[in-house]
C-alpha cells in the first residue's frame, strides 16, 4: 500500500520529493511546507487542483511547473469543481475499462488559500463536498489576500490590520470575527474534518495520510503564517507557527462524521494570546492603550472556544 | 527562455493546426499542457532526484539562487540527521539520501534561514555566511560548542 512510513522524521525523510524548487514563493512560505508534507505522505498517483491564490501563480511561471504530479489549474474558486470532475471520469473509465493501469490507485486533491475557501470559492466547495466525491480539500490559511496585496479576507481575524481593513486613528483593523470554516464543513456531514498546523509535522502527515485514505470529501485547514503580510521575518515561520499552536489560537483538532471531535495537541504551557500578537507586525497597533480592550476580547474568544472544543471532546456528540 | 516558450507553445497544437502560420483565436486549441517529464512518468515517486528524466519544463531544472543575500552553510561533523531541516524546508532544497542529510541545493534555495532556525545541535550544523563566502572559510570560523548556562 502507498501510504509511507511517518514513524519518525528519519523514515519520513526517505521518500522522494514530488514538489521541486524554484518556485518563486516568498522566502520562508509555509504554503510549500504543507504541500510537501502532502505530497510525501503518500506513494499514490496525485491529481491536485489548484485555485488561483499565491500557491498557483508561483508554482505555474511559465513556462515552468513544479509539480510531478498531474495538476490543473482553472479559476480562482474552482479547484474543488475541477478536481471533482476528474474524480467523477477515473470513476467511469475505471468501470469501462479504458484506464492504461486499472489497478493503480488515485487519490485526488485541491488546495485553495483562504481567500478562495472561506469566501469566493466556498459554494463550489460546498457543492463538492455535498455531491459526496471522493476528494480532499486542503485550505492554506494565511488569512488574507496575500497573492494580491493582502487584502481582508472573512478569514483575517478580529484587530488584524490589512490593507482594506487598516488600523489608524479611526480603527484597529478588522471589526469583525473569523469564520468558523472547520465547522461549517463539519456541518456538511464530511467524513474527516481537521484543523492541522505545519510546526506538529506528525499530527499533521498522520492528518493528511486519513483524509486520502478515508473515502467520500475531507477538508483540513492549514495554518500558512505570511511572512510578507504578517510582517515578520522569514526564518521565524515555525517559530510563529509554534506560538500560534500553543497560544490556541488555531487548536489542533479534528471531527470524524460530522460529530466526533478529537483535539491533537494539548500545549503544556498554554501561551497568553499577547505573545503570539506581539510576534508580528500586523497587531502592532493593539499594544496601544485605547486598543487594548481587542487583545482582551481576542484572549476571551480564544478561551472560549477551547473550552468548547474540550467539553465536544468530552461529550461524543 | 524564449525557445522555451516557443517549444511549449509547441504543445498547444499550433503545429497541427497550421504549421508555422499564426491561427485565430478560434482555432486555437484551450489552455496549455506542460509535460514534467520526459517519457514515462508513472514511477516517480520511487525515483530519487538524480534518476529521473526532467523536462525543460520543470522548475527543477531553473534556479532562484540570485534571490538569496546570504546563504545557509552545512557542517557535516556537528550534523545529527534529525532531518528537521528537510521537514521544514519552504523550498526542497535539502539533500537528503538514505536518512543521512547530504547538503544543500544552492540552485532552489533562497537563504529564508528556516533550516538554520529549526537546526537542534549545539553549535547548529546549519548557520548563514554572505553568499561569497566560500564554504572552507566559512567551515573554518565554526563557533565552538556553547556551555549552559547556570
Amino acid at each position: 500500500m502507498a501510504i509511507t512510513s511517518i514513524k519518525n522524521l528519519k523514515e519520513f525523510s526517505t521518500n522522494n520529493d514530488r514538489f521541486e524548487g524554484a518556485l518563486t514563493l516568498c522566502p520562508g512560505c509555509a504554503h510549500s511546507m504543507i504541500v510537501r508534507e502532502l505530497m510525501n505522505c503518500t506513494d499514490d498517483n496525485l491529481v491536485i487542483a489548484s485555485n488561483t491564490g499565491c500557491l498557483e501563480v508561483s508554482t505555474a511561471v511559465y513556462p515552468f511547473t513544479s509539480w510531478d504530479t498531474s495538476w490543473i489549474h482553472i479559476g480562482f474558486e474552482n479547484a474543488a469543481t475541477a478536481v471533482t470532475g476528474a474524480e467523477a471520469m477515473h470513476k467511469a473509465r475505471k468501470r469501462k475499462g479504458t484506464l492504461k493501469d486499472n489497478d493503480a490507485p488515485v487519490k485526488f486533491v485541491a488546495f485553495g488559500g483562504d481567500g478562495s475557501t472561506f469566501d469566493i470559492g466556498f459554494q463550489w466547495l460546498s457543492g463538492a463536498v455535498e455531491r459526496g466525491h471522493d476528494f480532499t480539500y486542503i485550505c492554506l490559511d494565511n488569512e488574507n489576500y496575500a497573492n494580491t496585496g493582502g487584502q481582508r479576507s472573512s478569514a483575517t481575524p478580529i484587530g488584524a490590520h490589512t490593507s482594506t481593513a487598516q488600523a489608524g486613528t479611526h480603527s484597529y483593523g478588522k471589526k469583525q470575527k473569523k469564520k468558523d470554516i472547520v465547522a461549517i464543513m463539519a456541518a456538511h456531514g464530511a467524513p474527516y474534518v481537521a484543523q492541522l498546523a505545519p510546526n506538529k509535522w506528525k499530527s499533521m502527515a498522520k492528518g493528511f495520510q486519513k483524509a486520502l485514505e478515508t473515502e467520500g470529501p475531507c477538508f483540513i485547514n492549514t495554518v500558512s503564517p505570511c511572512c510578507t503580510e504578517w510582517k515578520f521575518d522569514p526564518k521565524d515561520t515555525i517559530n510563529i507557527t509554534d506560538l500560534a499552536t500553543d497560544s490556541l489560537m488555531f487548536p489542533i483538532y479534528e471531527i470524524i462524521d460530522g460529530h466526533e471531535l478529537n483535539i491533537l495537541y494539548r500545549p503544556k504551557n498554554v501561551l497568553k494570546v499577547e505573545d503570539y500578537l506581539a510576534a508580528q507586525g500586523r497587531y502592532k497597533h493593539l499594544f496601544k492603550p485605547e486598543n487594548r480592550h481587542v487583545i482582551d476580547e481576542i484572549q476571551k474568544n480564544i478561551d472560549e472556544y477551547w473550552e468548547m472544543l474540550q467539553r465536544r471532546e468530552e461529550a461524543r456528540v | 527562455m524564449q525557445d522555451l516558450k516557443l517549444k511549449a507553445a509547441d504543445k498547444r497544437g499550433i503545429h497541427q493546426l497550421g504549421g508555422d502560420e499564426l491561427v485565430g483565436w478560434d482555432e486555437v486549441t484551450q489552455g496549455i499542457i506542460l509535460t514534467s517529464f520526459e517519457g514515462d512518468a508513472s514511477n516517480v515517486a520511487h525515483l530519487k532526484a538524480e534518476e529521473r528524466n526532467y523536462s525543460d519544463f520543470n522548475s527543477y531544472t531553473a534556479t532562484v539562487a540570485s534571490w538569496r543575500v546570504q546563504k545557509p552553510v552545512f557542517n557535516i561533523d556537528v550534523c545529527i540527521d534529525c532531518q528537521n531541516c528537510w521537514v521544514w524546508c519552504p523550498d526542497t532544497s535539502i539533500i537528503s539520501r538514505d536518512k543521512q542529510m547530504l547538503g544543500i541545493d544552492y540552485d532552489h534555495c533562497k537563504g529564508c534561514e528556516v533550516c538554520v532556525e529549526v537546526c537542534p545541535t549545539n553549535p547548529k550544523s546549519l548557520l548563514m555566511f554572505n553568499e561569497q563566502e566560500d564554504l572552507e572559510t566559512a567551515l573554518s570560523q565554526w563557533p565552538e560548542k556553547k556551555k549552559k548556562e547556570k
